[in-house]
């Protein structure tokens, strides 16, 4: 058989499932494609550039430093991509451009490529560049948020229809029911000067008990689900990221520990410590804070991240456990009003600890 | 039926088709074949025929050397043509002892023994000892050292492992199915000669008539059972068959008789049998030799030691170029160099790929996607195994589970950066074993 020289010998086994690395990346960016279409059905077009502008730039940033650093070009693996949607996923409908480059630019450089690339850096490198820009830009990062249109950025709609009522009632009141997200309103109502100012205005009403309550009226819950409300440009609806997010656990390319863990310890601690002195905890409170913010992009987008989060199924759990923890702290007590992408990276770095003393008994081998 | 299984493991396509319908049929007398004198686990056995010798069929032409050691014999009749080294099925070149055929089909003469029940304990392990018999399942221990535990590890079950769990292969399915009754004999001998009250056929779903089969035919008998498994690589690796048909687990590092439980593979049980009854040497086995290109697949009865290429000609050849030639099932086995390779008693299948299935894919770096970690059926961490091998630091590699590892292959299977974790443990084992022996 003249065929026999050239057989190939190599070690076992010898099929393999067909999934590669770009198969991968590509189908996480499928999967956040309905959250950019309802973005850009709420913000128009200008949040569909943004975020293409944030992918593209960290691309031809990614391919730049691998063409400097000699190795091969690998931006088709769809990973650089990835980083840049996210990052930009990250900021809101608002900003300017070169909000989004700069950060896609930090991201892939001092995020992903100084660590050797793919598969070797220490932390999520969007959020990495997020905090950057954070940092960095503060005020670009938080003003000039755009209002979904025919919506209240809050999402308080009950409150936002008695807007003229409210303003000659309590102006400071007014001004936080039409202007800011969800989450800022929250955090405002913990602060007791603002509760006894708004209240004072109101001539001794419980106005802050009654804004507080509507933060869990249905209403508002539907347009947190389906993303009437103001945010970034990924956050804004819950619905298309669940949709996402199934579809990837379908696919078996994300995990349900981490997701689980992460949003059932919010869901639970946000209904024993959610509430505010002088209103009633609503049943609906953990949706409101499930639903709100970057909880979900966060916890199915972002936590999931293969290369910062642990191997081991153990710690997958602890490491979802943590982030939970961590965004309940900030958003109750912390100075931010969200608190996803810092307590991401903090359990980031607490990867690589988690990982060692997580480590699996073999099957077979008792536990010492 | 309830179907049973184990934590862990993958979902491969079965691939049975090629060949699952094809009945047994027997391979003509080959021209020549190949005796290997290592075809099972222990020390070689020594040849005791010289070049130029006339054998037959049957006929002793190596005995063991020691107890943990095999006995082999003459598979064709014929002339000693050389003594030397040969290609193995693992892919390495081993001795052995080449018959020319002289086409006289020439065997020792064989026994009838109908009331081979009624022997005593010790007759039988002989016997079976006398056959040459190893387990045919893959990795070929010896027999007979299975079938004499130490006094202080009584066996209560034995389980019959029908689970043939490696994609394509076929030849333990048709066996079940054409010769179930011998199989169950053979059952009856390895739990007489163990005193096990209880014995189990464990058999994967995807192969319901012989699981029906052996349900009718062991409907009446109180100690047998049959017992159904989810479909799930690697069932049939003796550990995680163990702890699927009874829930005991076999402790790290030791045997299946740690638990009282002895497997052996339905092939085996049925060599037994034909050992014990007739006293007829392990010369033939069942392989299949099956895979996308291969004409007419087929399941082949053949005389131990038979050419692969004589194999390929007969089922018709391949209709496209051969990429890659696998000895046993594409999970475990061997790429071999060329098909100028012996089958020996453990070889189960001859699978064929086509160039392009068998290019090898790129290795990428590790994304830490733990998907290794989630299937690992022995609860290892395998890309922190390959990861400690390559920068040589065998003690965690150690830590990462490297001396439990089965080399399943499930890992390499299931990893997108196509990393070949399988080959670096198994790296980081040699070079332990080194380190152990420089100590």
């Amino acid at each position: 058989m003249n065929t026999q020289d050239r057989l190939t010998v190599s070690a076992a086994p010898h099929v393999h499932d067909r999934t590669t690395v770009k198969n991968v990346m590509w189908n996480v960016v499928l999967a956040l494609l309905p959250a950019l279409a309802f973005a850009t059905y709420y913000w128009g077009i200008r949040a569909l550039l943004l975020t293409l502008t944030g992918a593209v730039t960290a691309v031809v940033c990614e391919a730049l430093i691998q063409k400097l650093r000699k190795v091969p070009i690998t931006v088709h693996d769809g990973s650089a991509f990835l980083t840049g949607l996210l990052l930009a996923f990250n900021i809101h409908a608002g900003a300017p451009f070169w909000l989004p480059i700069l950060g896609a630019i930090f991201a892939i450089t001092v995020g992903k490529q100084v660590f050797g690339g793919l598969g070797n850096n220490p932390v999520n490198p969007a959020l990495l560049g997020r905090a950057f820009l954070m940092a960095s830009w503060p005020t670009q990062m938080t003003a000039g948020w755009v209002a979904v249109k025919d919506s209240a950025m809050s999402g308080l709609n009950d409150l936002t229809r008695i807007a003229t009522d409210l303003q000659s009632l309590s102006p400071k009141a007014y001004e936080l029911v039409t202007s800011a997200t969800p989450l800022k309103v929250a955090q405002t109502l913990r602060d007791s000067n603002f509760v006894a100012d708004i209240n004072a205005q109101a001539g001794g009403l419980n106005l802050s008990g009654r804004i507080f309550s509507s933060l869990t009226e249905m209403d508002t819950l539907k347009s947190l689900f389906w993303g009437n409300i103001g945010g970034c440009i990924g956050e804004v609806s819950a619905f298309a990221l669940l949709l996402g997010a199934a579809y990837l656990l379908y696919k078996n390319i994300i995990g349900w520990r981490i997701p689980l863990f992460y949003i059932g310890t919010v869901f639970v601690l946000s209904f024993l410590f959610g509430g505010i002195p002088g209103a009633e905890i609503s049943m609906m409170l953990p949706f409101f804070h499930i639903f709100s913010g970057g909880l979900l992009l966060g916890a199915f987008f972002m936590a999931t991240d293969y290369t910062t989060s642990p191997l081991t199924k153990n710690g997958r759990i602890i490491f979802g456990i943590g982030c939970g923890l961590l965004t309940i702290v900030i958003r109750f007590v912390g100075g931010y009003p969200e608190g996803v992408s810092y307590s991401i990276l903090f359990m980031n770095v607490m990867t690589p600890l988690i990982d060692k003393l997580t480590m699996p008994k073999a099957f077979g081998r008792v536990k010492k | 039926m309830r179907l049973k299984t184990f934590p862990g493991g993958i979902h491969p396509h079965d691939e049975k088709h090629y060949s699952a319908s094809a009945p047994i049929s027997n391979l003509p007398t080959p021209e020549r074949v190949i005796i290997h004198l290592s075809q099972h686990i222990g020390a070689v056995s020594s040849p005791t025929v010289k070049v130029g010798d006339t054998v037959l069929k049957g006929q002793v032409v190596a005995v063991p050397a020691g107890f943990v050691s095999l006995v082999q014999h003459a598979s064709i009749s014929g002339k000693v043509t050389k003594i030397g080294k040969f290609l193995h099925p693992t892919g390495a070149m081993s001795m052995g002892i080449e018959i020319s055929s002289d086409q006289q089909d020439q065997s020792v003469e064989l026994h009838d023994d109908p009331d081979f029940m009624s022997l005593d304990p010790d007759e039988l392990i002989a016997r079976v000892s006398a056959a040459g018999i190893c387990g045919m399942g893959g990795a070929g221990f010896p027999t007979h050292v299975k079938l004499s535990p130490p006094q202080d590890k009584p066996i209560d079950t034995v389980i019959l492992n029908g689970v043939e769990c490696e994609p394509f292969l076929t030849s333990d399915y048709r066996l079940m199915l054409e010769r179930s009754e011998d199989i169950l004999h053979g059952l009856r001998i390895i739990m007489r000669t163990l005193s096990a009250k209880k014995g189990i056929i464990g058999i994967e779903a995807n192969k319901p008539d012989a699981i029906k089969l052996m349900q009718k035919l062991t409907a009446k008998e109180k100690d047998l059972s049959v017992v159904g498994f989810k479909l799930q690589y690697p069932q049939g690796a003796e550990k995680q068959l163990i702890y699927a048909a009874t829930k005991r687990k076999v402790p790290a590092g030791g045997l299946p008789m740690a638990v009282g439980v002895d497997v052996q593979n339905v092939g085996t049980a049925a060599a037994i049998y034909e050992a014990v009854r007739y006293q007829k040497p392990l010369i033939e086995r069942v392989i299949s030799v099956t895979g996308p290109i291969v004409n007419t697949p087929m399941n082949l009865l053949a005389p131990i030691g038979a050419l692969y290429s004589d194999l390929l000609k007969h089922c018709g050849g391949v209709s496209a170029p051969i990429g890659k030639a696998i000895s046993g099932g594409p999970m475990m086995g061997f790429a071999l160099p060329s098909l100028d390779a012996a089958m020996t008693k453990g070889s189960s299948g001859l699978v064929l790929f086509d160039e392009k299935s068998a290019r090898s894919m790129q290795e990428h770096t590790c994304l830490r996607c733990a998907h290794c970690v989630d299937i690992c059926p022995m609860n290892l961490m395998p890309s922190m195994i390959a990861n400690a091998v390559k920068y040589n630091d065998l003690k965690m590699a150690v830590k990462g589970g490297l001396n439990d590892c089965i080399k399943c292959g499930s890992c390499a299977y299931v990893c997108p950066a196509h990393i070949r974790l399988v080959q670096w443990i198994d790296t980081g084992k040699i070079r332990y074993a080194e380190a152990q022996r420089n100590k």
